[in-house]
């Protein structure tokens, strides 16, 4: 038994053709790197406060498959504060670990085999490998910076062909930082019901967005019982490796999504569960802090970018700039490879998003102030030398 | 407040180009903020903040928190005396607070015994102070919203999606 070890899907499944540069940035030491998607602060002291205080407590259980009651209820409330939804949280909604399974756990519940699922382009790497492993078959929309990378309800139109299910979406966006306002959104949300799609959206960075309010889609009119919302605690409270996350829908869809979920990942982790909720109830100000400082640096990297030649769009959310390289004449894994030999910058080449994204390369800005001036100083030093 | 102040907080050192990058202003509009606020005294000055523990010729610097009684003064409550305590260079720090004393004074000085003279032929027999309690500061841990510990870094991974 050689051959078919390994199921036909997890084969299929294109390899990440950047593992060999991640491996590269990771065996180095003294870099400046800019290739990272998480926050740099660290979560809050009173959430790191409230996980060890419960651990000294025992905390260290099972908690029900949904999650904790009580992380739903306060989850539930602050939705319904912040932006004027209403999600039941006994039947509503379900704590997962972090964004990325929820995504997981919606295509299971959701797709049949050969079910097509609309995904933007530039998009996070997991979209299409998730819709995969489902059974599914993904339709890139492809975005590109003329338009700042938004999707538009046209493009939805003409891709909605017959057996597409979902569209996926993510705003602010990883890797664009794209995000849409209320108006944008209105005509995504009817182009979908027209063709009586479903949406699994993405707003995990909902809490990072500058120029507005942030909407989610949920909230527009005749749209909750279209929209699996999916959230969590990862980037607007610095949690990334507490894992939580939730989603909320309909009901029945969040049954589905939750039956899968007690098999495969039984719950989240306590300790995670009851740090999130001391983050919901205390955290507000950390937030704005963040969302402050976020957006200082987005500024400085927006125009030293553009200064220095990279064209790029100014991103409205999310802690990433999207810029262009293609006055280089570079492939963006070979800028990326170079950058990182020549001058110890790391960054994530654009392909990592999608075919169409070659070209680009993300830069987070998820970084100290003085972090990012020596980067802007080593790039430009690299782009004249490159220029000679 | 100000964004202009909040980075400055932050960085004394942020040159006006940067701060105007940072916060999405124009030069000139920035440089024409900071003279006003150094001009009508919102910024008082600029310093840094140092970890003396790493300084050899300041490690030996002593600290001494004293909580003050004082007799208030008719027309002049605290002030008076207040101020003919801060008025000294040994002073770094005077606080009228609430409590069972007056003011707390920060004195600092080369040795332990330069502090206890401080305040044993100064600040005592001043007239209208009716009793001193001083504390020695053993250990700095945190000073001006700053640890002074060295963290043990963030243990980010250099590269993620």
């Amino acid at each position: 038994m050689t051959q078919d070890r390994i199921s036909k899907i997890v084969e299929k499944l294109a390899p990440s053709g950047i593992r060999a540069f991640f491996d590269l940035v990771l065996n180095m030491k003294d870099v400046i790197s800019l290739g990272v998607g998480e926050p740099d602060f660290v979560t809050p002291w009173h959430i790191r406060e409230k996980a060890i205080h419960s651990l000294e407590k025992g905390f260290t259980s099972y908690t029900s498959n949904k999650g904790m009651p009580e992380l739903r209820k306060e989850i539930a409330q602050f939705l319904q504060k912040r932006y004027g939804l209403s999600y039941d949280f006994l039947e509503e909604i379900l704590i997962t670990v972090g964004v990325s399974e929820g995504l997981d756990l919606a295509m299971r519940a959701l797709l049949n085999p050969g079910d097509k699922v609309l995904v933007p382009e530039p998009a996070y790497v997991s979209y299409g490998p998730v819709v995969e492993l489902a059974g599914g078959e993904p339709i890139y929309l492809q975005t590109n910076i003329k338009n700042e990378f938004k999707l538009t309800a046209q493009q939805i139109d003409q891709a909605a062909v017959k057996g597409t299910k979902a569209l996926m979406i993510n705003y602010p966006s990883n890797p664009t930082g794209t995000s849409y306002t209320k108006a944008e959104l209105l005509a995504i949300a009817q182009v979908v019901k027209k063709h009586d799609l479903l949406i699994v959206s993405d707003e995990d960075y909902d809490e990072l967005t500058y120029d507005f309010d942030h909407t989610p889609l949920s909230s527009l009119p005749g749209m909750k019982d279209r929209v699996i919302y999916l959230n969590g605690f990862s980037k607007a409270y610095a949690m990334t490796g507490f894992r939580i996350g939730y989603a909320c829908g309909p009901r029945e869809i969040i049954a589905a999504m939750t039956k899968i979920h007690q098999y495969t990942m039984l719950c989240a982790s306590i300790t995670g569960q009851i740090a999130a909720q001391d983050a919901l109830k205390y955290g507000q100000r950390d937030v704005a802090e963040m969302r402050k400082e976020y957006n200082r640096r987005r500024r400085y990297m927006v125009s030293s970018l553009n200064e220095m030649g990279l064209d790029c769009h100014t991103p409205q959310g999310a802690f990433y700039v999207f810029p262009s390289i293609q006055k280089t004449g570079m492939k963006s894994l070979d800028f990326a490879k170079d950058l990182l030999e020549k001058e110890k910058v790391a960054l994530v080449p654009g392909v990592a998003f999608g075919p169409s994204c070659e070209g680009y390369i993300r830069i987070s800005y998820a970084s100290s102030y003085e972090n990012l001036q020596e980067a802007v100083k080593r790039i430009k030093r690299y782009l004249q030398k490159s220029k000679e | 407040m100000d964004e202009i102040l909040e980075v400055l907080v932050g960085n004394g050192r942020a040159t006006p180009e940067e701060i105007a990058k940072l916060t999405g202003k124009n030069v000139a509009q920035v440089k024409k903020l900071i003279s006003k606020y150094e001009t009508d005294g919102t910024i008082v000055k600029y310093k840094a903040i140092l970890n003396t523990e790493l300084i050899p010729e300041r490690r030996s610097l002593v600290t001494a928190l004293i909580e003050v009684c004082i007799d208030p003064q008719e027309d002049a409550g605290f002030d008076r005396v207040a101020e003919r305590i801060y008025n000294f260079p040994e002073v770094t720090s005077c606080y009228l607070v609430s409590g069972d004393h007056d003011l707390l004074v920060v004195v600092e000085g080369d040795s332990l015994n330069t502090v206890a003279d401080f305040i044993a032929s100064k600040l005592a027999p001043m007239a209208h102070v009716r009793s001193t309690r001083t504390h020695f500061l053993l250990k700095k841990y945190k000073e001006d919203g700053q640890i002074l510990k060295k963290g043990a870094g963030k243990k980010r991974l250099n590269i993620s999606y």
